[in-house]
């Protein structure tokens, strides 16, 4: 192995999720990334107009992150001991919003294609 | 003693003393990394458990030509911390079973029979199939016994009926010490804590499961109607004192008893009684549920084969090697990692982690006629479950130091939820990229 780190790192997460939903997990995120970009060059622009979608729908894949997480692990809110449990509980979150907009933003401009330029 | 002459050309020599060089100095590197060291050594390793497979792996990486040999009986491999999760009804009996062909390199050979006889003069390793297997260079790697019977009344027959459970006998065991202990969690009652006075492997164990009977009692909402009584086997909880003092409140605020130098000699399935030895004679103490550890020894044919110590430990049979180096104290050539390593602290998986770089870097320096200064320092880790969702991460050395991996980020005696993460999560994964000697 090159990078034994990087190695066990995947080694961790197959562990929590099972082999294969973890590289369907991957793959799907790949996926997802690769059409973002996609409609960003194509759009040649960020379309506001669909990020304001994609921004609400932030706070929901934050809660899905932090509860898929806690279902997982057999654990919950009230297992936050101390300022470091807080700071993986907000990085988690982080990553569900992001990821949620990041998603909503592609299926909207997907199916909807670029924003009409004005008149 | 004299040791054996090796037979290694002039070329590979050379090659082997940059190799031994950079090892000392990158320790827990991955094999792979190190220039393969030529030697037409034989190699036995006596058991394939966490310290016995991941030596088989690094060392054949690592040597090239070399002649090894791993004994195990066993076919099953058992990952033995998951056992404390599958005992909390959060993982099932098979989250710990692999199978032993599995983690075992290819080139290596696997007799699947169990070491009888060592005999350190002759170098050689006697089978249980009745094999004589000679060796220039012995791992012994056995792990230890249970030794149920050293408790009047118990056997393994016992576990999961009648309130007795035990964590420890094994996969199947730990399923029915839950079933066990969810029942009585359902009841409430008096539930019965101990831990044995010989050394043992993970010592935190019998603390996580009392904490786990407790987490259970509370969420059903049975505490109240229940008591538990936890008998140290001497006048502390813990052999690290700092962590000793931290759990001796955690204990206090959960409202258990704690009843100090007490060791279980005899049980009474049919009474619900286990008896105690103490400094005031014999004492009894009644419960609906017990978790029983019974004492723990190095298998017989270390007990037997002339290896152990015998001032220290006594009657306990660990293997006589040196702390840092591994190397046993009167044979060179014989090493130990694991739990039959007579050290004074590091009966655990992260231990092993730890040991087996220096047992493999100690044994190629000797290989090729050098030295390296790659030493155990002691390490040892307990992710000390505090209840269902929070643990502390607590790893110490041989100085009672607390050697945090994360310091500053992790503090080791909070009781944090990434602490349960990281044992609920990490630490199987990264014992078995242990056992393929990436870890
Ligand atoms: C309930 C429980 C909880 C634990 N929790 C933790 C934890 O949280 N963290 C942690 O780091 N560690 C923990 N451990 C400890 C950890 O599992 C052991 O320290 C580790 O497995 C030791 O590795 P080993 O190779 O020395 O022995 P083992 O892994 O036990 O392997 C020994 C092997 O030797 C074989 N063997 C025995 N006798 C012979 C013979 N005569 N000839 C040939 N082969 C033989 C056996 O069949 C076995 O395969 C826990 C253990 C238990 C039981």
């Amino acid at each position: 192995m090159e990078n034994p780190s990087l190695g066990m790192f995947i080694a961790v997460f197959e562990e929590v999720f099972g082999k294969t939903l973890f590289w369907a997990m991957v793959a799907a995120a790949a996926i997802v990334t690769v059409l973002y970009l996609y409609v960003l060059i194509r759009d040649r622009s960020v379309s506001w107009r669909k990020f304001l979608l994609a921004q609400v729908s932030m706070p929901f894949g934050a809660v899905l992150a932090v509860v898929f997480l806690w279902n997982v692990t057999h654990s919950g809110f009230g297992d936050i001991g101390g300022p470091v449990d807080l700071l993986v509980l907000l990085g988690v979150a982080a990553i569900g919003a992001i990821g949620a907009a990041i998603l909503v933003y592609t299926i909207q401009s997907l199916i909807q294609g670029p924003d009409r330029p004005p008149q | 003693m004299d040791f054996p002459d090796i037979p290694t050309t002039r070329r590979a020599l050379l090659g082997a003393l940059a190799a031994g060089g950079t090892a000392a100095l990158l320790p827990g590197e991955a094999p792979a990394q190190h220039r393969a060291v030529q030697t037409s050594a034989n190699i036995v390793i006596l058991g394939a458990g966490a310290a016995g497979t991941a030596l088989a792996n690094r060392l054949s990486a690592r040597l090239d030509g070399a002649n090894i040999t791993v004994i195990d009986p066993r076919q099953r491999h058992l990952y033995q911390p998951g056992f404390t999760l599958i005992a909390a009804g959060l993982k099932p009996s098979g989250y710990s079973v692999s199978q032993t062909a599995d983690w075992l390199p290819r080139g290596v050979t696997w007799v699947e029979a169990g070491a009888a006889a060592i005999d350190p003069e002759a170098q050689n390793v006697e089978t249980t199939d009745g094999q004589t297997l000679a060796y220039d260079y012995l791992i012994l790697a056995t792990g230890l016994e249970l030794n149920y019977e050293g408790i009047e009344g118990m056997s393994r027959e016992l576990i999961g009926q009648n309130g007795i459970g035990s964590v420890y006998a094994g996969p199947e065991e730990a399923a029915a010490t839950w079933r066990e202990m969810d029942r009585f969690t359902e009841e409430g009652g008096v539930g019965l804590f101990s831990r044995p006075a010989t050394g043992m492997k993970c010592a935190g164990a019998p603390l996580k499961y009392t904490f786990l009977t407790d987490h259970y009692l509370r969420e059903k909402g049975n505490r109240s109607r229940s008591e538990i009584i936890y008998a140290a086997h001497s006048d502390t909880l813990f052999g690290v004192p700092i962590v000793n003092e931290k759990v001796r409140m955690l204990y206090a605020d959960r409202g258990f008893n704690t009843v100090y130098n007490h060791v279980m000699t005899a049980i009474d399935p049919g009474r619900k009684v286990a008896t105690f030895a103490t400094p005031e004679g014999d004492v009894e103490i009644e419960y609906d549920f017990t978790n029983v550890i019974p004492p723990m020894r190095a298998p017989a044919a270390i007990r037997e084969s002339g290896l152990s110590w015998e001032d220290r430990w006594v009657g306990q049979g660990w293997a006589e090697v040196d702390q840092y180096t591994l190397r046993h104290a009167r044979y060179p050539n014989v090493f130990a990692a694991g739990d039959v390593a007579g050290v004074p602290k590091g009966k655990t998986a992260a231990s092993v982690k730890w040991q087996v770089p220096v047992v493999e870097d100690q044994l190629v320096a000797q290989i090729v006629g050098d030295t390296t200064d790659h030493i155990y320092s002691g390490y040892t880790s307990c992710p000390l479950i505090t209840r269902v969702g929070r643990a502390m991460l607590i790893e110490f050395d041989y100085n009672n130091n607390l050697v945090p991996s994360f310091p500053g980020l992790i503090a080791p005696l909070e009781e944090l939820w990434i602490s349960w993460l990281i044992k609920e999560v990490a630490l199987k994964a990264t014992y078995q990229a242990m056992l393929r000697g990436r870890a």
